[in-house]
Protein backbone atom coordinates (compact mmCIF):
# COMPACT_ATOMS: atom_id res chain seq x y z
CA UNK A 1 0.00 0.00 0.00
CA UNK A 2 1.74 3.22 -1.10
CA UNK A 3 0.54 6.48 0.99
CA UNK A 4 1.42 10.27 0.58
CA UNK A 5 0.65 12.46 3.74
CA UNK A 6 0.69 15.85 3.07
CA UNK A 7 1.64 17.73 5.67
CA UNK A 8 2.08 21.85 6.04
CA UNK A 9 3.95 23.70 8.63
CA UNK A 10 2.24 25.61 11.15
CA UNK A 11 2.87 28.02 13.89
CA UNK A 12 2.46 26.53 16.98
CA UNK A 13 -0.68 27.09 18.69
CA UNK A 14 0.56 29.24 21.05
CA UNK A 15 1.99 31.72 18.64
CA UNK A 16 1.56 35.30 19.21
CA UNK A 17 0.34 36.60 15.96
CA UNK A 18 1.36 39.55 14.37
CA UNK A 19 2.34 41.26 10.96
CA UNK A 20 5.41 42.99 9.30
CA UNK A 21 6.13 44.63 6.23
CA UNK A 22 3.26 47.07 6.25
CA UNK A 23 0.65 43.48 7.01
CA UNK A 24 1.53 41.29 4.73
CA UNK A 25 3.28 39.01 5.60
CA UNK A 26 3.53 37.08 9.26
CA UNK A 27 5.68 37.79 12.07
CA UNK A 28 8.08 34.72 11.92
CA UNK A 29 10.32 36.30 14.51
CA UNK A 30 10.20 34.08 18.05
CA UNK A 31 7.72 31.30 16.78
CA UNK A 32 8.02 28.00 16.68
CA UNK A 33 6.69 25.61 13.89
CA UNK A 34 5.14 22.51 14.39
CA UNK A 35 4.02 20.25 12.14
CA UNK A 36 -0.04 21.21 11.05
CA UNK A 37 -2.08 19.07 14.30
CA UNK A 38 -4.70 17.41 11.70
CA UNK A 39 -1.79 16.37 9.00
CA UNK A 40 0.16 14.59 11.95
CA UNK A 41 -1.80 13.50 14.35
CA UNK A 42 -4.45 11.82 12.13
CA UNK A 43 -3.30 11.93 8.53
CA UNK A 44 0.37 10.68 9.28
CA UNK A 45 -0.29 8.16 12.38
CA UNK A 46 -3.29 6.68 10.37
CA UNK A 47 -1.04 5.88 7.09
CA UNK A 48 1.89 4.36 9.51
CA UNK A 49 -0.79 2.59 10.97
CA UNK A 50 -2.00 1.41 7.88
CA UNK A 51 1.26 0.47 6.23
CA UNK A 52 2.41 -1.22 9.61
CA UNK A 53 -0.43 -3.87 9.45
CA UNK A 54 -0.86 -4.20 5.38
CA UNK A 55 3.21 -3.68 4.35
CA UNK A 56 3.65 -0.54 1.74
CA UNK A 57 5.30 2.72 2.55
CA UNK A 58 4.89 6.35 3.59
CA UNK A 59 6.17 8.88 1.74
CA UNK A 60 5.92 12.57 3.20
CA UNK A 61 5.13 15.57 0.88
CA UNK A 62 5.36 19.31 1.39
CA UNK A 63 5.71 22.27 -0.81
CA UNK A 64 7.51 24.86 0.32
CA UNK A 65 11.27 26.19 0.89
CA UNK A 66 14.15 24.65 2.40
CA UNK A 67 13.19 26.45 6.29
CA UNK A 68 10.59 23.52 5.94
CA UNK A 69 13.19 20.51 6.35
CA UNK A 70 12.97 20.55 10.11
CA UNK A 71 9.40 19.84 10.44
CA UNK A 72 9.69 16.90 7.28
CA UNK A 73 12.31 15.46 9.06
CA UNK A 74 10.00 15.45 12.06
CA UNK A 75 7.41 13.58 9.89
CA UNK A 76 10.47 11.16 9.38
CA UNK A 77 10.90 10.51 13.03
CA UNK A 78 7.43 9.50 13.72
CA UNK A 79 7.83 6.91 11.25
CA UNK A 80 7.60 8.06 7.50
CA UNK A 81 9.72 6.17 5.36
CA UNK A 82 10.76 9.01 2.91
CA UNK A 83 9.84 12.66 1.84
CA UNK A 84 9.74 15.04 -1.23
CA UNK A 85 9.55 18.49 -0.66
CA UNK A 86 8.25 20.85 -3.77
CA UNK A 87 10.67 23.91 -3.45
CA UNK A 88 8.39 26.65 -3.28
CA UNK A 89 6.89 29.08 -0.95
CA UNK A 90 3.24 28.13 -1.27
CA UNK A 91 0.91 31.46 -2.15
CA UNK A 92 -2.17 30.09 -2.90
CA UNK A 93 -4.45 26.36 -2.43
CA UNK A 94 -4.99 26.34 -5.96
CA UNK A 95 -0.62 26.23 -6.29
CA UNK A 96 -0.09 23.78 -4.10
CA UNK A 97 -2.22 21.16 -4.94
CA UNK A 98 -1.32 21.97 -8.87
CA UNK A 99 2.02 20.60 -6.93
CA UNK A 100 0.87 17.58 -5.16
CA UNK A 101 -1.16 16.48 -7.48
CA UNK A 102 1.71 16.51 -10.10
CA UNK A 103 3.93 14.51 -7.72
CA UNK A 104 1.16 12.42 -7.05
CA UNK A 105 0.32 11.51 -10.45
CA UNK A 106 3.79 10.65 -11.74
CA UNK A 107 4.18 8.19 -8.68
CA UNK A 108 0.78 6.42 -8.44
CA UNK A 109 -0.43 6.16 -4.74
CA UNK A 110 -3.16 4.27 -3.67
CA UNK A 111 -4.30 7.14 -1.65
CA UNK A 112 -3.03 10.56 -0.44
CA UNK A 113 -3.84 11.96 2.87
CA UNK A 114 -4.21 15.69 4.20
CA UNK A 115 -5.46 17.33 7.05
CA UNK A 116 -9.25 18.46 7.17
CA UNK A 117 -7.27 22.00 7.18
CA UNK A 118 -4.18 24.23 8.13
CA UNK A 119 -4.55 26.03 11.55
CA UNK A 120 -2.66 29.35 9.83
CA UNK A 121 -4.61 29.83 6.45
CA UNK A 122 -7.90 27.65 7.53
CA UNK A 123 -8.25 27.03 3.65
CA UNK A 124 -9.95 23.16 3.85
CA UNK A 125 -9.01 23.20 0.03
CA UNK A 126 -5.98 21.43 -0.81
CA UNK A 127 -7.28 18.14 -0.52
CA UNK A 128 -10.35 18.80 -2.41
CA UNK A 129 -8.15 20.32 -5.00
CA UNK A 130 -6.00 17.50 -5.64
CA UNK A 131 -8.52 15.49 -5.43
CA UNK A 132 -10.28 16.94 -8.66
CA UNK A 133 -6.83 17.53 -10.66
CA UNK A 134 -5.96 13.70 -9.94
CA UNK A 135 -9.99 13.16 -10.70
CA UNK A 136 -10.29 10.78 -7.82
CA UNK A 137 -12.81 10.44 -5.00
CA UNK A 138 -12.74 13.17 -2.35
CA UNK A 139 -13.81 12.01 1.05
CA UNK A 140 -13.69 15.11 3.26
CA UNK A 141 -13.32 15.20 7.01
CA UNK A 142 -13.22 11.69 7.75
CA UNK A 143 -12.67 10.77 11.43
CA UNK A 144 -12.02 6.81 10.46
CA UNK A 145 -10.02 4.61 7.97
CA UNK A 146 -10.07 1.36 7.53
CA UNK A 147 -8.79 -1.00 4.77
CA UNK A 148 -9.68 -4.26 3.51
CA UNK A 149 -7.67 -5.63 0.21
CA UNK A 150 -7.96 -2.00 -1.80
CA UNK A 151 -11.64 -1.11 -0.29
CA UNK A 152 -11.60 1.25 2.50
CA UNK A 153 -14.30 1.68 4.86
CA UNK A 154 -14.35 5.24 5.83
CA UNK A 155 -16.64 7.62 8.52
CA UNK A 156 -17.03 11.23 7.85
CA UNK A 157 -18.13 13.52 8.97
CA UNK A 158 -21.84 15.07 7.82
CA UNK A 159 -24.01 18.00 7.72
CA UNK A 160 -25.79 16.91 11.25
CA UNK A 161 -24.29 13.51 11.59
CA UNK A 162 -21.75 11.16 10.13
CA UNK A 163 -21.78 8.38 7.62
CA UNK A 164 -20.15 5.44 6.58
CA UNK A 165 -18.76 5.06 3.15
CA UNK A 166 -17.00 2.79 1.05
CA UNK A 167 -14.70 3.59 -2.01
CA UNK A 168 -11.62 1.45 -3.53
CA UNK A 169 -8.15 2.83 -3.88
CA UNK A 170 -7.19 5.11 -5.24
CA UNK A 171 -8.96 8.03 -3.42
CA UNK A 172 -8.22 11.48 -1.78
CA UNK A 173 -8.86 12.11 2.10
CA UNK A 174 -8.85 14.94 4.57
CA UNK A 175 -8.15 13.77 8.18
CA UNK A 176 -10.15 15.27 11.39
CA UNK A 177 -10.15 13.94 14.53
CA UNK A 178 -11.12 10.31 15.78
CA UNK A 179 -8.78 9.01 13.21
CA UNK A 180 -5.77 7.95 14.93
CA UNK A 181 -4.10 9.15 18.26
CA UNK A 182 -0.99 10.91 18.21
CA UNK A 183 2.55 9.77 18.51
CA UNK A 184 5.08 11.49 20.48
CA UNK A 185 8.68 10.32 18.17
CA UNK A 186 11.50 8.05 20.44
CA UNK A 187 14.94 8.27 20.15
CA UNK A 188 15.30 6.06 17.67
CA UNK A 189 12.97 7.50 15.14
CA UNK A 190 14.99 10.85 15.38
CA UNK A 191 18.32 9.09 14.58
CA UNK A 192 16.79 7.35 11.70
CA UNK A 193 14.78 10.23 10.68
CA UNK A 194 18.03 12.17 9.71
CA UNK A 195 19.51 9.34 6.95
CA UNK A 196 16.08 9.05 5.35
CA UNK A 197 15.59 10.46 2.18
CA UNK A 198 14.53 13.88 1.58
CA UNK A 199 14.26 14.57 -2.05
CA UNK A 200 14.04 18.39 -3.24
CA UNK A 201 11.47 18.64 -6.18
CA UNK A 202 11.26 22.16 -8.25
CA UNK A 203 7.93 23.36 -8.97
CA UNK A 204 5.66 23.19 -12.53
CA UNK A 205 4.54 26.50 -13.82
CA UNK A 206 0.91 27.75 -12.63
CA UNK A 207 -0.44 31.00 -11.99
CA UNK A 208 -1.68 32.77 -8.79
CA UNK A 209 -5.34 32.41 -8.86
CA UNK A 210 -5.94 34.05 -5.64
CA UNK A 211 -2.79 35.88 -3.19
CA UNK A 212 -3.16 37.76 0.30
CA UNK A 213 -3.55 41.38 -0.18
CA UNK A 214 -3.40 42.23 2.68
CA UNK A 215 -3.87 40.86 6.66
CA UNK A 216 -5.81 42.61 9.87
CA UNK A 217 -5.69 42.17 14.12
CA UNK A 218 -8.97 42.24 15.00
CA UNK A 219 -9.62 45.17 17.09
CA UNK A 220 -8.68 45.04 21.10
CA UNK A 221 -11.77 43.65 23.04
CA UNK A 222 -12.90 45.92 25.50
CA UNK A 223 -12.70 45.24 29.45
CA UNK A 224 -14.84 42.29 30.85
CA UNK A 225 -18.12 43.52 32.45
CA UNK A 226 -18.21 41.92 35.94
CA UNK A 227 -21.58 40.84 37.55
CA UNK A 228 -21.66 39.50 40.75
CA UNK A 229 -22.27 35.72 41.46
CA UNK A 230 -24.77 36.60 44.36
CA UNK A 231 -27.35 38.29 41.43
CA UNK A 232 -26.97 35.94 38.10
CA UNK A 233 -30.02 37.34 36.64
CA UNK A 234 -28.50 40.69 36.55
CA UNK A 235 -26.42 38.80 33.65
CA UNK A 236 -29.26 38.20 31.85
CA UNK A 237 -31.03 41.89 32.05
CA UNK A 238 -27.42 42.83 30.51
CA UNK A 239 -27.68 40.63 27.44
CA UNK A 240 -30.59 41.39 26.73
CA UNK A 241 -31.07 45.30 27.13
CA UNK A 242 -27.08 46.03 26.68
CA UNK A 243 -26.10 43.62 24.29
CA UNK A 244 -29.27 42.49 23.19
CA UNK A 245 -28.89 39.18 21.97
CA UNK A 246 -31.33 37.18 23.83
CA UNK B 1 -24.53 37.20 -16.25
CA UNK B 2 -25.49 35.48 -13.03
CA UNK B 3 -24.36 34.50 -9.43
CA UNK B 4 -24.70 31.03 -8.86
CA UNK B 5 -25.72 29.89 -5.21
CA UNK B 6 -25.11 26.64 -3.95
CA UNK B 7 -28.39 26.06 -1.62
CA UNK B 8 -27.86 22.85 0.70
CA UNK B 9 -30.18 20.65 2.61
CA UNK B 10 -30.77 18.97 5.09
CA UNK B 11 -33.34 16.13 5.98
CA UNK B 12 -35.46 17.18 3.13
CA UNK B 13 -35.16 21.22 3.86
CA UNK B 14 -33.00 24.02 2.65
CA UNK B 15 -30.88 24.43 5.26
CA UNK B 16 -30.59 28.25 7.34
CA UNK B 17 -26.54 28.21 6.30
CA UNK B 18 -27.72 28.27 2.50
CA UNK B 19 -30.31 30.93 2.94
CA UNK B 20 -27.02 33.14 4.41
CA UNK B 21 -25.29 31.88 0.73
CA UNK B 22 -28.23 33.19 -1.24
CA UNK B 23 -28.96 36.54 0.93
CA UNK B 24 -25.30 36.72 0.46
CA UNK B 25 -25.25 36.45 -3.19
CA UNK B 26 -28.08 38.63 -3.78
CA UNK B 27 -26.24 41.66 -1.97
CA UNK B 28 -23.43 41.15 -4.19
CA UNK B 29 -25.82 40.97 -6.96
CA UNK B 30 -27.78 44.48 -5.34
CA UNK B 31 -24.46 46.53 -6.58
CA UNK B 32 -23.28 44.34 -10.07
CA UNK B 33 -26.60 44.04 -11.21
CA UNK B 34 -26.67 40.25 -11.83
CA UNK B 35 -29.23 37.51 -11.49
CA UNK B 36 -29.50 35.30 -8.55
CA UNK B 37 -29.72 31.46 -9.24
CA UNK B 38 -29.99 29.33 -6.39
CA UNK B 39 -28.87 25.26 -7.08
CA UNK B 40 -30.50 23.16 -4.95
CA UNK B 41 -29.65 19.28 -5.08
CA UNK B 42 -32.41 16.89 -3.48
CA UNK B 43 -35.20 16.87 -2.03
CA UNK B 44 -36.38 19.79 -0.26
CA UNK B 45 -40.25 20.80 0.58
CA UNK B 46 -39.23 24.79 1.11
CA UNK B 47 -37.85 25.45 -1.85
CA UNK B 48 -40.37 28.39 -2.74
CA UNK B 49 -38.20 30.52 0.42
CA UNK B 50 -35.28 30.89 -1.37
CA UNK B 51 -36.77 33.77 -3.16
CA UNK B 52 -37.53 35.24 0.00
CA UNK B 53 -33.75 35.64 0.63
CA UNK B 54 -32.93 37.04 -2.43
CA UNK B 55 -33.04 34.13 -5.37
CA UNK B 56 -34.26 35.08 -8.63
CA UNK B 57 -34.50 31.60 -9.36
CA UNK B 58 -34.23 28.15 -8.31
CA UNK B 59 -32.17 25.37 -10.63
CA UNK B 60 -33.47 21.83 -8.88
CA UNK B 61 -31.10 19.11 -9.97
CA UNK B 62 -32.31 15.74 -9.78
CA UNK B 63 -30.53 12.99 -10.38
CA UNK B 64 -30.83 9.57 -8.72
CA UNK B 65 -26.60 9.54 -8.47
CA UNK B 66 -27.45 12.39 -5.90
CA UNK B 67 -29.52 10.60 -3.40
CA UNK B 68 -25.76 10.09 -1.53
CA UNK B 69 -23.48 13.02 -0.49
CA UNK B 70 -21.69 12.74 -3.66
CA UNK B 71 -19.28 16.16 -3.33
CA UNK B 72 -17.16 15.22 -6.94
CA UNK B 73 -21.12 15.01 -8.65
CA UNK B 74 -22.00 17.58 -7.26
CA UNK B 75 -19.24 19.89 -8.07
CA UNK B 76 -19.70 18.68 -11.71
CA UNK B 77 -23.27 19.57 -11.75
CA UNK B 78 -22.58 23.02 -10.05
CA UNK B 79 -20.11 23.53 -13.02
CA UNK B 80 -23.04 22.76 -15.72
CA UNK B 81 -25.24 25.15 -13.93
CA UNK B 82 -22.30 27.94 -14.17
CA UNK B 83 -22.23 26.92 -17.44
CA UNK B 84 -25.95 27.21 -18.39
CA UNK B 85 -26.33 30.38 -16.68
CA UNK B 86 -23.20 32.39 -17.34
CA UNK B 87 -21.95 32.81 -13.95
CA UNK B 88 -19.05 34.46 -13.12
CA UNK B 89 -19.01 34.26 -9.10
CA UNK B 90 -20.22 30.92 -6.96
CA UNK B 91 -20.82 30.92 -3.62
CA UNK B 92 -20.88 28.08 -0.68
CA UNK B 93 -21.42 27.88 2.76
CA UNK B 94 -18.41 27.23 4.43
CA UNK B 95 -19.64 24.53 6.14
CA UNK B 96 -18.89 20.49 5.83
CA UNK B 97 -20.58 20.28 2.35
CA UNK B 98 -19.08 23.59 1.00
CA UNK B 99 -15.52 22.56 2.48
CA UNK B 100 -15.71 19.32 0.36
CA UNK B 101 -17.56 20.51 -2.71
CA UNK B 102 -15.85 24.49 -3.19
CA UNK B 103 -12.48 23.33 -3.75
CA UNK B 104 -13.22 20.47 -6.04
CA UNK B 105 -15.15 23.34 -8.78
CA UNK B 106 -12.35 25.77 -7.96
CA UNK B 107 -9.68 23.39 -9.56
CA UNK B 108 -12.13 21.81 -12.06
CA UNK B 109 -12.68 25.55 -13.03
CA UNK B 110 -9.02 26.76 -12.47
CA UNK B 111 -11.07 29.96 -10.57
CA UNK B 112 -9.93 31.70 -7.21
CA UNK B 113 -11.62 31.05 -4.52
CA UNK B 114 -12.05 32.23 -1.09
CA UNK B 115 -13.00 30.09 1.88
CA UNK B 116 -14.60 30.99 5.20
CA UNK B 117 -15.42 34.77 4.02
CA UNK B 118 -16.48 36.84 6.92
CA UNK B 119 -18.02 39.90 4.97
CA UNK B 120 -18.82 41.02 1.59
CA UNK B 121 -16.58 41.25 -1.19
CA UNK B 122 -14.78 44.31 -2.06
CA UNK B 123 -15.70 44.93 -5.64
CA UNK B 124 -14.31 48.89 -6.57
CA UNK B 125 -10.92 47.85 -8.51
CA UNK B 126 -9.70 44.63 -7.38
CA UNK B 127 -11.89 41.64 -6.10
CA UNK B 128 -11.10 41.23 -2.49
CA UNK B 129 -12.59 38.91 0.08
CA UNK B 130 -11.49 39.44 4.09
CA UNK B 131 -11.88 35.72 5.50
CA UNK B 132 -10.64 34.64 9.33
CA UNK B 133 -6.96 33.23 9.19
CA UNK B 134 -4.68 31.58 12.62
CA UNK B 135 -7.81 30.15 13.78
CA UNK B 136 -9.77 33.29 14.22
CA UNK B 137 -6.79 35.51 15.75
CA UNK B 138 -6.60 37.31 12.43
CA UNK B 139 -8.08 38.25 9.34
CA UNK B 140 -6.71 37.93 6.06
CA UNK B 141 -7.91 40.26 2.66
CA UNK B 142 -7.34 37.92 -0.24
CA UNK B 143 -7.63 38.92 -3.95
CA UNK B 144 -8.92 36.75 -6.53
CA UNK B 145 -7.22 37.46 -9.65
CA UNK B 146 -9.20 35.11 -12.00
CA UNK B 147 -12.41 35.80 -13.87
CA UNK B 148 -14.42 33.51 -11.76
CA UNK B 149 -14.61 33.30 -8.52
CA UNK B 150 -15.79 31.01 -5.70
CA UNK B 151 -16.27 32.25 -2.16
CA UNK B 152 -17.61 29.95 0.41
CA UNK B 153 -18.96 32.11 3.49
CA UNK B 154 -18.96 31.50 7.19
CA UNK B 155 -21.78 30.48 8.70
CA UNK B 156 -23.19 33.24 11.31
CA UNK B 157 -21.13 35.66 9.80
CA UNK B 158 -23.70 38.26 8.51
CA UNK B 159 -26.86 38.91 9.17
CA UNK B 160 -28.71 37.78 6.37
CA UNK B 161 -30.95 40.53 4.59
CA UNK B 162 -34.42 39.51 2.87
CA UNK B 163 -35.32 40.25 -0.43
CA UNK B 164 -38.48 38.77 -0.66
CA UNK B 165 -38.30 37.58 -4.92
CA UNK B 166 -40.50 34.96 -5.57
CA UNK B 167 -37.83 32.65 -7.41
CA UNK B 168 -39.16 30.17 -10.44
CA UNK B 169 -38.53 26.64 -9.79
CA UNK B 170 -36.67 24.66 -12.61
CA UNK B 171 -35.75 21.34 -12.57
CA UNK B 172 -33.01 19.94 -14.48
CA UNK B 173 -30.93 16.50 -14.88
CA UNK B 174 -27.68 16.52 -15.82
CA UNK B 175 -25.24 13.63 -17.45
CA UNK B 176 -23.14 12.97 -14.33
CA UNK B 177 -20.23 10.20 -14.02
CA UNK B 178 -20.65 7.57 -11.58
CA UNK B 179 -18.78 7.96 -8.55
CA UNK B 180 -16.90 5.17 -7.13
CA UNK B 181 -18.00 6.38 -3.30
CA UNK B 182 -21.04 4.21 -1.76
CA UNK B 183 -22.85 5.22 1.48
CA UNK B 184 -23.11 2.46 3.58
CA UNK B 185 -24.71 3.67 6.47
CA UNK B 186 -26.17 7.22 7.54
CA UNK B 187 -26.11 8.50 11.55
CA UNK B 188 -27.90 11.77 11.81
CA UNK B 189 -27.23 12.58 15.39
CA UNK B 190 -29.77 14.83 15.80
CA UNK B 191 -32.13 17.00 13.73
CA UNK B 192 -31.03 20.23 16.24
CA UNK B 193 -28.82 22.95 14.92
CA UNK B 194 -25.56 21.66 14.12
CA UNK B 195 -22.99 24.05 16.52
CA UNK B 196 -21.38 26.11 13.86
CA UNK B 197 -24.85 27.42 13.25
CA UNK B 198 -26.34 27.82 16.42
CA UNK B 199 -26.73 31.56 17.59
CA UNK B 200 -26.40 30.75 21.51
CA UNK B 201 -23.90 27.85 22.70
CA UNK B 202 -23.39 27.13 26.38
CA UNK B 203 -20.19 25.36 26.77
CA UNK B 204 -18.84 24.02 29.56
CA UNK B 205 -15.55 22.62 30.67
CA UNK B 206 -13.63 20.08 33.51
CA UNK B 207 -14.29 22.96 35.89
CA UNK B 208 -18.04 20.41 35.86
CA UNK B 209 -15.98 17.74 37.21
CA UNK B 210 -17.80 15.20 35.85
CA UNK B 211 -20.49 13.82 33.10
CA UNK B 212 -22.58 13.55 35.68
CA UNK B 213 -23.00 17.42 36.66
CA UNK B 214 -23.89 18.09 32.99
CA UNK B 215 -27.93 18.56 33.45
CA UNK B 216 -27.59 22.18 34.88
CA UNK B 217 -25.72 22.99 31.85
CA UNK B 218 -28.44 21.03 29.81
CA UNK B 219 -31.11 22.96 31.43
CA UNK B 220 -29.65 26.79 30.84
CA UNK B 221 -28.95 25.77 27.25
CA UNK B 222 -32.83 24.78 27.19
CA UNK B 223 -34.47 27.75 28.88
CA UNK B 224 -32.19 30.22 26.48
CA UNK B 225 -32.64 28.16 23.16
CA UNK B 226 -28.95 27.38 22.92
CA UNK B 227 -26.78 24.13 21.71
CA UNK B 228 -24.42 22.95 24.01
CA UNK B 229 -20.57 22.52 23.71
CA UNK B 230 -17.31 21.56 25.90
CA UNK B 231 -13.88 22.12 25.91
CA UNK B 232 -11.30 19.45 24.68
CA UNK B 233 -10.28 17.39 27.95
CA UNK B 234 -14.03 16.97 28.61
CA UNK B 235 -14.65 15.22 24.86
CA UNK B 236 -11.41 13.30 25.18
CA UNK B 237 -12.53 12.09 28.85
CA UNK B 238 -16.04 10.65 26.85
CA UNK B 239 -18.38 13.35 29.67
CA UNK B 240 -19.56 14.72 26.23
CA UNK B 241 -19.85 13.77 22.61
CA UNK B 242 -16.66 14.69 20.46
CA UNK B 243 -19.01 16.89 17.93
CA UNK B 244 -19.25 19.28 20.99
CA UNK B 245 -15.56 19.91 21.39
CA UNK B 246 -15.38 23.59 20.18
CA UNK B 247 -11.30 24.80 19.35
CA UNK B 248 -8.22 25.28 17.28
CA UNK B 249 -8.85 20.92 16.87
CA UNK B 250 -12.57 20.86 17.73
CA UNK B 251 -15.45 22.67 15.92
CA UNK B 252 -14.94 26.63 14.92
CA UNK B 253 -18.24 28.85 15.84
CA UNK B 254 -19.42 32.32 15.95
CA UNK B 255 -22.37 32.17 18.01
CA UNK B 256 -23.94 35.56 19.13
CA UNK B 257 -23.51 34.05 22.34
CA UNK B 258 -20.85 31.75 24.01
CA UNK B 259 -21.34 31.51 27.47
CA UNK B 260 -18.17 29.29 28.86
CA UNK B 261 -18.62 27.83 32.34
CA UNK B 262 -15.93 26.43 34.17
CA UNK B 263 -13.52 26.33 31.00
CA UNK B 264 -9.99 28.36 31.97
CA UNK B 265 -9.75 30.00 28.46
CA UNK B 266 -6.72 28.72 26.74
CA UNK B 267 -5.27 29.38 23.62
CA UNK B 268 -6.12 26.28 21.95
CA UNK B 269 -10.02 26.80 23.42
CA UNK B 270 -10.15 30.41 22.39
CA UNK B 271 -9.22 30.20 18.91
CA UNK B 272 -12.63 28.27 18.12
CA UNK B 273 -14.72 30.57 19.68
CA UNK B 274 -12.73 33.88 20.13
CA UNK B 275 -15.07 35.38 16.95
CA UNK B 276 -18.42 34.77 18.89
CA UNK B 277 -19.91 38.55 19.19
CA UNK B 278 -20.41 38.38 23.08
CA UNK B 279 -18.46 36.21 25.23
CA UNK B 280 -19.43 34.74 28.89
CA UNK B 281 -17.13 33.85 31.59
CA UNK B 282 -18.04 31.69 34.42
CA UNK B 283 -15.43 30.61 36.35
CA UNK B 284 -13.93 30.42 40.35
CA UNK B 285 -10.64 31.49 39.40
CA UNK B 286 -10.49 35.63 38.75
CA UNK B 287 -7.15 35.09 37.36
CA UNK B 288 -8.76 32.49 34.37
CA UNK B 289 -7.36 34.09 31.01
CA UNK B 290 -11.22 33.56 29.69
CA UNK B 291 -12.11 36.71 31.25
CA UNK B 292 -9.19 38.47 29.16
CA UNK B 293 -11.47 37.57 26.06
CA UNK B 294 -15.14 37.88 27.75
CA UNK B 295 -17.27 40.84 27.55
CA UNK B 296 -19.12 39.74 30.46
CA UNK B 297 -17.83 37.76 33.40
CA UNK B 298 -19.49 36.06 36.82
CA UNK B 299 -16.25 35.09 39.66
CA UNK B 300 -18.13 32.46 41.10
CA UNK B 301 -18.70 28.59 41.59
CA UNK B 302 -20.89 27.01 38.72
CA UNK B 303 -22.86 24.94 40.94
CA UNK B 304 -24.24 28.17 42.74
CA UNK B 305 -24.57 30.02 40.10
CA UNK B 306 -25.84 27.74 37.03
CA UNK B 307 -28.94 26.78 38.61
CA UNK B 308 -29.87 30.59 39.77
CA UNK B 309 -29.00 31.45 35.92
CA UNK B 310 -31.11 28.57 35.02
CA UNK B 311 -34.33 30.17 37.27
CA UNK B 312 -33.65 33.88 35.88
CA UNK B 313 -33.81 32.57 32.49
CA UNK B 314 -37.57 30.64 32.85
CA UNK B 315 -38.10 33.62 34.57
CA UNK B 316 -37.49 35.49 31.59
CA UNK B 317 -39.29 33.50 28.86
CA UNK B 318 -42.46 33.65 31.09
CA UNK B 319 -42.17 37.79 31.20
C1 LIG C 1 -2.20 21.55 20.06
C2 LIG C 1 -3.30 21.69 21.06
C3 LIG C 1 -4.61 21.81 20.62
C4 LIG C 1 -5.65 21.98 21.53
N1 LIG C 1 -6.93 22.13 21.06
C5 LIG C 1 -7.92 22.38 21.94
C6 LIG C 1 -9.26 22.60 21.50
O1 LIG C 1 -9.55 22.54 20.29
N2 LIG C 1 -10.21 22.89 22.40
C7 LIG C 1 -9.94 22.96 23.75
O2 LIG C 1 -10.87 23.25 24.52
N3 LIG C 1 -8.71 22.72 24.20
C8 LIG C 1 -7.69 22.43 23.34
N4 LIG C 1 -6.45 22.18 23.82
C9 LIG C 1 -6.27 22.06 25.28
C10 LIG C 1 -6.14 23.39 25.98
O3 LIG C 1 -4.80 23.81 25.96
C11 LIG C 1 -6.61 23.28 27.45
O4 LIG C 1 -5.87 22.27 28.08
C12 LIG C 1 -8.10 22.98 27.60
O5 LIG C 1 -8.86 23.89 26.83
C13 LIG C 1 -8.49 23.09 29.06
O6 LIG C 1 -9.83 22.72 29.23
P1 LIG C 1 -10.71 23.27 30.43
O7 LIG C 1 -10.64 24.75 30.43
O8 LIG C 1 -12.03 22.62 30.35
O9 LIG C 1 -9.97 22.66 31.70
P2 LIG C 1 -9.00 23.34 32.79
O10 LIG C 1 -7.84 24.01 32.15
O11 LIG C 1 -8.75 22.27 33.78
O12 LIG C 1 -9.86 24.49 33.41
C14 LIG C 1 -10.95 24.31 34.27
C15 LIG C 1 -11.41 25.68 34.72
O13 LIG C 1 -12.56 25.53 35.51
C16 LIG C 1 -12.47 26.41 36.62
N5 LIG C 1 -13.29 25.83 37.70
C17 LIG C 1 -12.98 24.80 38.53
N6 LIG C 1 -14.03 24.54 39.34
C18 LIG C 1 -15.00 25.40 39.03
C19 LIG C 1 -16.32 25.63 39.51
N7 LIG C 1 -16.85 24.90 40.49
N8 LIG C 1 -17.05 26.63 38.95
C20 LIG C 1 -16.53 27.40 37.95
N9 LIG C 1 -15.30 27.22 37.45
C21 LIG C 1 -14.55 26.23 37.98
C22 LIG C 1 -11.00 26.50 36.95
O14 LIG C 1 -10.70 27.71 37.61
C23 LIG C 1 -10.39 26.44 35.54
O15 LIG C 1 -10.24 27.75 34.99
C24 LIG C 1 -5.39 22.00 22.92
C25 LIG C 1 -4.06 21.86 23.36
C26 LIG C 1 -3.04 21.71 22.46
C27 LIG C 1 -1.62 21.58 22.97
N1 LIG D 1 2.28 23.64 1.58
C1 LIG D 1 1.72 22.44 1.71
N2 LIG D 1 2.41 21.31 1.43
C2 LIG D 1 1.83 20.09 1.55
N3 LIG D 1 0.57 19.90 1.96
C3 LIG D 1 -0.17 20.98 2.25
C4 LIG D 1 0.34 22.31 2.14
N4 LIG D 1 -0.63 23.17 2.49
C5 LIG D 1 -1.70 22.43 2.82
N5 LIG D 1 -1.44 21.11 2.67
C6 LIG D 1 -2.35 19.97 2.97
O1 LIG D 1 -3.69 20.37 2.72
C7 LIG D 1 -4.46 20.34 3.91
C8 LIG D 1 -5.49 21.45 3.91
O2 LIG D 1 -4.85 22.71 3.82
P1 LIG D 1 -5.65 24.07 3.59
O3 LIG D 1 -6.44 23.90 2.36
O4 LIG D 1 -4.59 25.12 3.47
O5 LIG D 1 -6.50 24.26 4.81
C9 LIG D 1 -3.43 20.41 5.04
O6 LIG D 1 -3.96 19.85 6.23
C10 LIG D 1 -2.28 19.59 4.44
O7 LIG D 1 -2.54 18.20 4.56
Amino acid sequence: MKILVCISKAPDTTSKIAFTDNNTAFDKNGVQFIINPYDEWYALVRGLELKEANGGSVTILNVGGADNDPTIRKALAIGADDAVRINMEPTDALGVAKQIADYAKENAFDMVLCGKETIDYNGSQVGGMVAAFLDQPFVSNASKLDMVGNTATIERDIQGGKEIIEVDTPFVLSAAKGMAEARIPNMRGIMAARTKPLQVVEPSAFENTSEVASYELPPAKGACKMVSADNPAELLELLRNEAKII
Amino acid sequence: MSILVYANTAINKVHKSAFEAVSYGAQIAEKSGDKVTAVVVGNADNLDSLGKYGADNVVHVTSDKLDDFQPNLIAEAMQKAAADNNSSIIIFSHDLSGKSIAPILAAKMNAGIVTGAVDLPQTDGDFIVKKAVFSGKAYAHVKINTATKIISLTPNALEKKEFNKSASIESKSYELADSRLKVKEQKIQSTDLPLTEAELVVSAGRGLKGPENWGMIEELAKALGAATACSRPVSDMDWRPHHEHVGQTGVAIRPNLYIAIGISGAIQHLAGVNQSKVIVAINTDPEAPFFKAADYGIVGDAFEVVPKLVEAAKAMNHD
